[in-house]
């Protein structure tokens, strides 16, 4: 494959740049497979400014006769401009982004190219695997196991190899549950509440069909999670309608007399192309400064998006009060249980789980929760909210999630371990990266492709040690206790640090930052420097 | 007040909580000259909540119930407090006394005229020479040769509602002033109110002019140009008129108006289009009135109460004013209808926004002394203290307290002061427990109170923003607010506060103020150590007084919000009950542990832990004074009777 057949200028001379926050550059403007480099001329040591093509959303050329005018629309929500001289230069390296910047095949892109000085590729791929996570919770020893079922992702192509189900279902089991269940997706765990001894499990919905088919399998499989107490909740993401009308397409839900024991509930939680249009909405929103309070309001409220925040947090509280308050376990699952389930289920446990409030902790659980349980990073994100292509199957379920994260560390600004930056840096990552974490679907794909082989892992990358100091929470406390979100309209905002970080300059709001980190090393320095000599 | 009170006590007396889960508290009621007290039965708590009465807004009674009869209480700032009483009878009497004892009639019936404990008159004295105005001035530089007291006012000849003690341009004799002030509403003449050094230019403030449709007054006319004159860099002024220009033309029809500028000289006129006070009380009583759990109809709710707008347009006018005297180096000449409402929030906003001393604690008070207290306002009538004219009632320092909060998010380092000292500013401006807010006509009245002043500077400790740098970027010189649409936030910390059995908050202020102290403590702790005890002990003692002290602080008992219940269904009947402010307990903002304390509605459930501390408590005020216990039993310290 030859980058260079797409590439018919490589250089442009006295381009001009415009980008947020920055005076208008001359320089030289470089294209190449992967990137667009722009330097200054002249002595200005200034780095070159490089951007990613893969970063960019949607190109707009206005040429005229001696130049051109070229308007980027990123990914990460940021706009760009270029002034090209020259009408054939400006469409010269017009087309050259536009085709550069849809690629498709996996072994093409970036990833397989970068290859930073501090990361080798002889390393485990990833933090952990399924069998190490397992191999830590020792407490779930006695009533789970690792069902290596799925090895060659024959049962559920969008399973990782490895799973944890309950001890007394053997594969045989699963396999004709994994029938009975969407993508062959059957409920697995993904949190055990140490206190109250109940669990978090995910899956697809069940294909009982308009004939309201039968599995026993299946049945025993989720007879198995409740053994011995009498209740056990099914949180489904659809509403009831939804689910009564998935019937008729194969799928459903589980109904109450087969499934003795479990209560369902329904949460609507919008997703595909819903929640995409939301997110366009709100960008638009943002982007149009022009209008009054009323119109900010107005636009702010049709665009959904802080619904769509709301719905989640309450589905997830819900979820987690189901096993801290009443102790009962549960099991999530929406239609496909790629989408709503995973983000349900993660944000559940960042409200239980303290290990999971950490920075490591939650990179383990974006990790586990979408990265190994199959997210469909590359079909969800592959345009933004600038993109005028048709849409497909894009939807930003994980910004969604991280917004919800944020929201939570907003409320909780002790509880986190990590910081802004983090969530900003992971929203830009997801679109656009030099790590192969959020390519590909599933983890077959992955395998597939040579992604592990062949590229680096963005959560090794950034709990690296200057990384994590960039990353980490100042004010972070280790609390015990479920972290319960308030969902009240007041208490949600909108994430600016994101959705406004190129228009509003927040200059005051970095230096209260480092102001507070200031502080927090200034007040404990000293003293621990105190306590150790005291004991010495 | 104490004939008003015809049942000081009832016994089995519920206290609805009001969150979701509605559970009730029982215990005995107990109405004071001052307060209404709840006090739980339960022995190991004995939680106690008090309401001040000078801020309950009103008293409602639902039909009654075969459980009793419901009381529903709402404070001035936005909490409400449900009772449900066993005996009608006793439900009637009560709604009665607290209809009478939250409308004062006359002055002397305020709290801080009839509550006397100490009639100590230097204390009192004292007290009132907190703040001293003149020397405001002097920090400004005023006098100098450009700007002179003048002692047209004295005795308040000129203007009753202006301090007797004004400054003037130099070149502005006593014809002028006299002249200029008989063609002002109410002879609010152009006077100083702030002058900046760095550019000479300075801000006035006056009513609007006597112009009606051709009238013009030659003395005005001067006046407006020796205030150009005093300002030797520049050729013309701005005036100011914060009304929305149509309120100006329909003013001239009544012999009033605005400036018509081919009369005068090389001024510039420039409206700015706050509304008025009627507006403004019906649009904040929309804000209070959102009560929906969904994100749609509460954005809905925000954006047809216009408040974020009108909130918009008073700091509009203060960054015009402050760019135009701070860049532009010219002075501003600012008025509205009467010059007292609009007027001064924006010139108090534009002084906040130029000079970094208002944005300090005592700069604040001095401000409101200044802009608020010594020209006028109307606060009796504006926030409701004698029983009045409920269309004179108007949330205009409200307005400007929340436009200093909307400021303090956009820059968290330059304010001395946290969240927590605005809302408590704004509580004191309501319950006039102090005589700060008496009015200016009320002179002898307000001698015989305290000032407010001294008492919230001693409590500053609670009041102080940890991450406020004297000498930080962001303090220094102009603030420059990005006043975009995105930037206006609701107020949650004023507008939902937080109900009982709220979770103490997570607060990145709290935690660095009490890392500060434990950090304190834990040396003075390490240096008696190291003097007395033996080696090795005093480790594992401090490291455990982390932890606990930790844990307390993070500690998160709340039951789970309503997560059951789904936004998109029927409402909670609860929730279409007019029940007042939402349940806003969630745990992220600054004034979370004190809340109870500045609300009115106090849970002294705290004091109780901490022993000894009453002294150091801050409510300790309202526990002195309030003496006039009715109940059988005589409180001794302020605290009720066990």
């Amino acid at each position: 494959m030859e980058f260079s057949e797409h590439i018919k200028t490589a250089n442009v001379e006295d381009v001009v740049l415009r980008r947020p926050f920055y005076q208008p550059t001359k320089g030289t403007l470089c294209v190449t497979g992967h990137h667009l480099i722009f330097s200054n001329r002249g002595g200005d040591s200034a780095r070159p400014f490089l951007l990613l093509l893969r970063n960019i959303d949607a190109i707009e050329k206005r040429p005229s006769v001696s130049s051109g005018t070229i308007t980027l629309k990123c990914k990460d929500l940021c706009v760009l401009q270029l002034d090209i001289p020259g009408m054939e230069e400006c469409l010269n390296i017009a087309s050259s982004i536009e085709s550069l910047s849809s690629l498709e095949t996996v072994s093409e892109m970036y990833p397989f190219f970068y290859r930073p000085p501090f990361l080798s590729l002889q390393d485990q791929w990833g933090l952990s695997s399924t069998e190490q996570h397992y191999a830590q919770m020792k407490e779930i020893h006695d009533g789970w196991r690792v069902s290596q079922v799925n090895r060659d992702y024959s049962v559920s192509p969008s399973y990782p190899p490895a799973v944890i189900v309950p001890h007394s279902i053997d594969d045989e089991t699963l396999v004709k549950a994994a029938r009975f269940r969407q993508g062959g997706r059957f409920p697995v765990l993904c949190y055990y509440h140490r206190e109250t001894g109940t669990v978090i499990m995910r899956s697809s919905q069940p294909l009982s069909g308009a004939n309201r088919k039968r599995c026993r399998e299946d049945e025993l499989l989720l007879q198995a999670v409740i053994d011995g107490s009498e209740l056990g909740y099914i949180i489904d993401t659809r509403s009831s309608q939804q689910a009564q009308q998935a019937r008729m397409t194969g799928g459903g839900f589980e109904s109450k007399s087969c499934y003795r024991g479990w209560k369902r509930l329904h949460r609507q939680l919008e997703k595909g192309k819903v929640l995409q249009e939301s997110l366009i909405k709100l960008v638009e929103a943002c982007g149009d400064q022009s209008h009054s309070v009323d119109r900010w309001l107005s636009k702010l409220e049709n665009s959904k998006w802080l619904s769509h925040v709301q719905t989640a947090l309450s589905t997830a509280g819900l979820v987690a009060e189901c096993v801290e308050r009443d102790g009962h376990s549960v099991l999530v699952h929406g239609s496909e249980g790629t989408d709503t389930s995973l983000l349900v289920s993660s944000l559940a446990q960042l409200i239980l789980d303290p290990d999971s409030r950490t920075l490591a902790g939650f990179l383990g659980l974006l990790e586990r929760e979408w990265v190994q349980a199959g997210h469909p990073f590359q079909q969800r994100c592959a345009h933004s909210a600038y993109s005028h292509v048709r849409l497909r199957h894009e939807a930003p379920v994980f910004v969604l999630l991280l917004d919800c994260v944020w929201q939570l560390a907003r409320q909780f600004p002790l509880a986190m371990g990590f910081s802004e930056p983090l969530l900003l840096r992971l929203a830009k990552e997801v679109y656009a990266s030099d790590y192969g974490t959020f390519l590909c679907n599933s983890d077959q794909e992955r395998c597939v492709t040579g992604v592990k082989e062949r590229t680096h892992c963005l959560f090794q990358s950034l709990l690296r040690a200057n990384e994590r100091q960039h990353y980490s929470n100042p004010l972070y406390e280790r609390t015990e206790l479920a972290i319960w979100p308030s969902i009240q309209p007041p208490s949600l905002q909108l994430w600016k640090g994101l959705f406004l970080q190129w228009t509003d300059d927040a200059l005051h709001l970095v230096e209260a930052q480092k102001v507070i980190q200031n502080l927090v090393s200034q007040c404990h320095r000293p003293l621990n420097e105190k306590v150790e000599n005291t004991d010495g | 007040m104490m004939e008003h009170i015809r049942t000081p006590k009832v016994e089995n007396v519920r206290l609805i909580d009001r969150t979701v889960s509605r559970k009730a508290t029982v215990g005995t009621l107990y109405l004071s000259a001052t307060h209404t007290i709840f006090v739980e039965n339960n022995p190991e708590t004995r939680k106690e909540t008090w309401v001040l009465h000078s801020l309950v807004a009103s008293v409602e009674r639902p039909p009654t119930t075969p459980s009793g009869s419901h009381l529903v209480i709402r404070t001035k700032n936005f909490q409400v407090l449900e009772l449900l009483v066993p005996q009608e009878r006793d439900a009637t009497d009560i709604h009665a006394s607290l209809a009478r004892l939250s409308r004062p009639e006359k002055y002397s019936e305020l709290y801080c005229l009839s509550i006397n404990p100490t009639a100590n008159k230097e204390e009192r004295e004292e007290s009132w020479s907190f703040l001293d105005l003149q020397a405001d001035y002097r920090r400004m530089g005023v006098p100098n040769n450009l700007w002179v007291g003048t002692p047209a006012n004295s005795e308040y000849r000129v203007c009753d509602t202006y301090p007797s003690e004004l400054f003037v341009p130099k070149s502005a004799t006593p014809p002028v002033i006299v002249g200029s002030s008989k063609f002002r509403s109410r002879g609010r003449f152009p006077v100083l109110t702030y002058f900046h050094q760095d550019t000479l230019a300075s801000i006035c403030r006056c009513s609007q002019p006597l112009s009606g449709f051709s009238a013009r007054s030659q003395e005005d006319e001067q006046m407006m140009q020796a205030i150009m004159k005093a300002n030797p860099g520049s050729e013309y002024i701005y005036v100011v008129d914060t009304r929305p220009k149509l309120n100006a033309m329909a003013n001239r029809a009544a012999g009033k108006g605005y400036e018509n500028e081919d009369h005068y000289t090389n001024i510039k006129l420039q409206f700015i289009g706050i509304e008025n006070i009627h507006v403004m009380r019906n649009s904040q009583q929309k804000i209070i009135d959102i009560k929906t759990p969904s994100m749609g109809d509460f954005l809905w709710g925000l954006e047809s109460s216009g408040w974020l707008k009108h909130i918009k347009a008073v700091l509009d006018a203060g960054v015009f004013i402050a760019k135009a005297v701070a860049e532009e180096g010219v002075s501003v000449v600012v008025h509205c209808s009467d010059g007292w409402d609009r007027t001064a929030q924006a010139c108090s906003l534009a002084s906040v926004l130029l000079d970094p001393y208002y944005r300090t604690m005592k700069g604040l008070m001095l401000l409101i002394e200044r802009d608020w207290v010594s020209f006028g306002h109307k606060f009796s009538h504006r926030y409701n203290h004698l029983d009045g004219d409920p269309k004179e009632v108007s949330p205009v320092i409200d307005q400007f307290v929340e436009c200093v909060w909307q400021l303090s998010e956009q820059f968290p380092c330059a304010f001395e002061f946290n969240e927590r000292f605005l809302i408590q500013l704004r509580r004191h401006v309501y319950s006039c427990q102090y005589g700060n807010f008496l009015g200016n006509s009320q002179k002898e009245l307000r001698e015989r109170t305290y000032s407010l002043w001294p008492q919230l500077w001693k409590d500053r400790a609670q009041y102080v923003n940890p991450l406020y740098r004297a000498d930080h970027t962001q303090t220094q010189g102009m603030l420059r607010p990005n006043t975009t649409p995105y930037c206006f936030k609701m107020w949650k910390g004023m507008y939902n506060r937080l109900e009982k059995s709220a979770p103490p908050r997570h607060s990145p202020a709290d935690l660095l103020t009490a890392v500060r102290e434990e950090t304190q403590q834990l040396e003075q702790e390490l240096t008696n150590h190291q003097e007395v005890a033996p080696r090795g002990t005093a480790h594992s003692g401090t490291k455990q007084g982390i932890q606990t002290r930790s844990r307390n602080r993070m500690t998160n008992e709340t039951p789970p919000h309503d997560y059951r219940s789904t936004q998109r269904g029927p409402p909670d009947p609860a929730m279409t009950l007019p029940l007042g402010p939402p349940k806003g307990s969630d745990p992220d903002d600054l004034s979370s542990a004190c809340s109870d304390i500045e609300s009115g509605v106090i849970d002294l459930s705290s004091r109780s832990s901490s022993g000894g501390d009453d002294c150091k408590d801050p409510e300790s005020d309202e526990a002195i004074y309030c003496p006039a216990w009715s109940g059988t039993r005589g409180p001794d310290t302020g605290r009720l009777p066990c």
